[in-house]
């Protein structure tokens, strides 16, 4: 009996002692996967077409859906805050407030990056994946670049274009779905809804809201890459990578909004 | 020329090279033969380092693959090889013409792009090919691919080409014409070449020497003519493809990919 239990127990350290040592060792391999990202960059030429192709398609594919989103949010916020402000005051006050700073601070680059982790982020852990198991990966290497410089680099400087000018768009979207329901709902009129905005918000919210955008798109690009380029076993394996790509991005995105967050309260740019 | 010593490699507990040694001449065609699973493609990734073996040494032209540590060096060394994967490994963004040149605006850059189309032209009348530039990879059949995937091996005019199983998957007129090819390839652009096979036809007709891989070593090097009247029993039941003899195919060593994790 008692054997039985040490056995289990023994079993058990094992697993998870087996599962600590896979997540330090991936963890090392991401860095590694910084690291050669950095190095190559100093070092080889950009391959400033596979840029401008990526930036294309992560732009034209997350756009609609982003900026859906985010006109939705604006709705529903000036909506909570507009219905709520009337029921404390009995009227609806500061709704562009509300709306703006929520958004532009907060929602937008995280709604955004949200969707953008489970559309492209998505798209480039299933193509890298791909291109892993049918050893166009290798291929790279006999034909003398490297996964590094050919796909990794382009992806990730894309992304640092592209997410920021998606997150604006976002901002503006937010704002304007805001506008709609104060409009057409608490019957605020679009002078009051501007002048509550502009008011009240400096350039330092916007850019609270702005600054975080970088990072989320080093997280995201680097995650799927990573997930991608580190595909094994097939069809199955590249399934595995494509969720996983997903959802560490995601978790990772609104983790690290905490930390920047703090980052940026610390420095007053908030 | 291309020597390799007591080259060993395991995956986990799986030793799949277990000290091979070979010589291959400057100049010739050696033909690796072997079964499926025992390490054919393992070894020719180890020559060009896509796969680092944890013992033994493999020398070309005086450069140890197996002892280079930073990336620049190893693409060096890579420059001189074309290497033809055994799935073909096109890239299926591209077209069959940005396929074939790919591997010249990294390896040969005094090249102008304005004459990229014309070269891949060039390549793919090599093996046979035209009016295919502007497919894609998916668009085409397992021979025309197989057939894309050398031209694109041979497009920088490397001094050694590396074929893993160039004829396997297509019929025995295709295969007789890719051997043609690779014969051809041999006469007129005088590379030295490592061809993995068990197309025992092929293997005769493209082969200098022949070698026999059988659990993780080298059982013996020969002339084809040699092993074509071979009396070792391993050697005989293989090329005669005999179920009954001394190689055992075991369940085992038909294990499915290791689990992805
Ligand atoms: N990257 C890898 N990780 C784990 N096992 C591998 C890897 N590559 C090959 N193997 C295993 O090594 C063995 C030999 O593979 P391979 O060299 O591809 O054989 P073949 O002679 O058919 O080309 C197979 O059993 C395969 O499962
Ligand atoms: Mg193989």
């Amino acid at each position: 009996m008692i054997k039985h239990l040490i056995d289990l127990f023994d079993s058990l350290l094992g697993a998870i002692g087996g599962h600590v040592l896979e997540i330090i060792e991936g963890m090392g391999q991401f860095a590694f996967l910084i690291r050669s990202t950095v190095q190559w960059l100093l070092r080889a030429r950009v391959e400033w077409g596979q840029v401008l192709r990526q930036m294309l398609f992560i732009g034209a594919q997350s756009m609609p859906v982003t900026t859906m989103t985010t006109f939705f949010t604006g709705m529903v916020l000036a909506l909570q805050s507009g219905s709520s402000s009337k029921h404390f005051f009995n009227e609806p006050l500061f709704i562009g407030t509300v709306v703006s700073f929520s958004m532009v601070m907060e929602l937008s680059p995280v709604m955004t990056s949200l969707v953008v982790s489970g559309r492209a982020g998505a798209a480039i852990a299933a193509e890298l994946g791909t291109m892993k198991v049918t050893e166009q990966v290798d291929a790279l290497y006999t034909l003398g670049t490297n996964p590094i410089r050919y796909l990794v680099i382009p992806r990730v400087l894309a992304f640092l274009f592209v997410l920021p000018v998606l997150i604006v768009v976002s901002d503006f979207s937010g704002v304007l779905g805001g506008w709609v329901v104060a409009n057409a709902k608490f019957r605020i009129s679009p002078n009051v809804y501007w002048h509550d905005i502009v008011d009240n918000m400096e350039i330092k919210h916007f850019f609270h809201g702005f600054l975080k955008t970088f990072v989320f798109a080093f997280i995201i690009s680097f995650i799927s890459c990573y997930k991608g380029i580190s595909t094994r076993g097939g069809a199955q394996g590249v399934g595995k990578s494509t969720t996983e790509a997903v959802v560490y991005s995601m978790v990772c995105v609104l983790v690290t909004d905490y930390f920047v967050t703090a980052i940026l309260v610390a420095l007053g740019i908030t | 020329m291309i020597e390799a010593q007591g080259v060993k490699k395991s995956f986990g507990k799986h030793h799949i090279l277990r000290g091979v040694d070979l010589i291959v001449e400057t100049g010739e065609t050696l033909v690796i033969i072997g079964g499926s699973g025992c390490g054919k493609s393992t070894f020719l990734k180890s020559v060009i380092g896509l796969i680092r073996p944890q013992e033994g040494s493999i020398t070309v032209d005086g450069v140890d693959i197996t002892r280079l540590s930073d990336e620049a060096s190893i693409a060096q060394y890579r420059k001189n090889f074309g290497y033809l994967f055994q799935e073909g490994a096109l890239f299926d963004s591209l077209t069959v013409w940005e396929n074939v040149i790919f591997g010249l605006r990294y390896l040969a850059d005094d090249i102008p792009s304005s004459r990229y189309r014309k070269i891949a032209k060039e390549k793919l009348a090599l093996v046979g090919l035209k009016d295919v530039e502007d497919f894609m990879p998916s668009e085409l059949s397992g021979g025309m691919k197989k057939r894309v995937a050398l031209a694109r091996a041979i497009a920088a005019e490397p001094s050694y080409i590396l074929y893993d199983e160039p004829t396997t998957g297509l019929d025995p007129i295709m295969s007789d014409v890719i051997s043609d090819l690779i014969l051809d390839l041999q006469k007129k652009l005088k590379v030295t070449s490592i061809a993995v096979t068990h197309d025992m036809k092929s293997a005769y007709k493209i082969a200098s020497r022949i070698a026999m891989l059988h659990e993780g070593r080298v059982l013996g090097v020969a002339h084809p003519e040699v092993i074509r009247v071979s009396t070792n029993p391993y050697i005989r039941q293989f090329v005669d493809g005999l179920s009954q003899g001394p190689i055992q195919m075991k369940l085992k060593d038909y294990e499915p990919e290791p689990e992805p994790r």
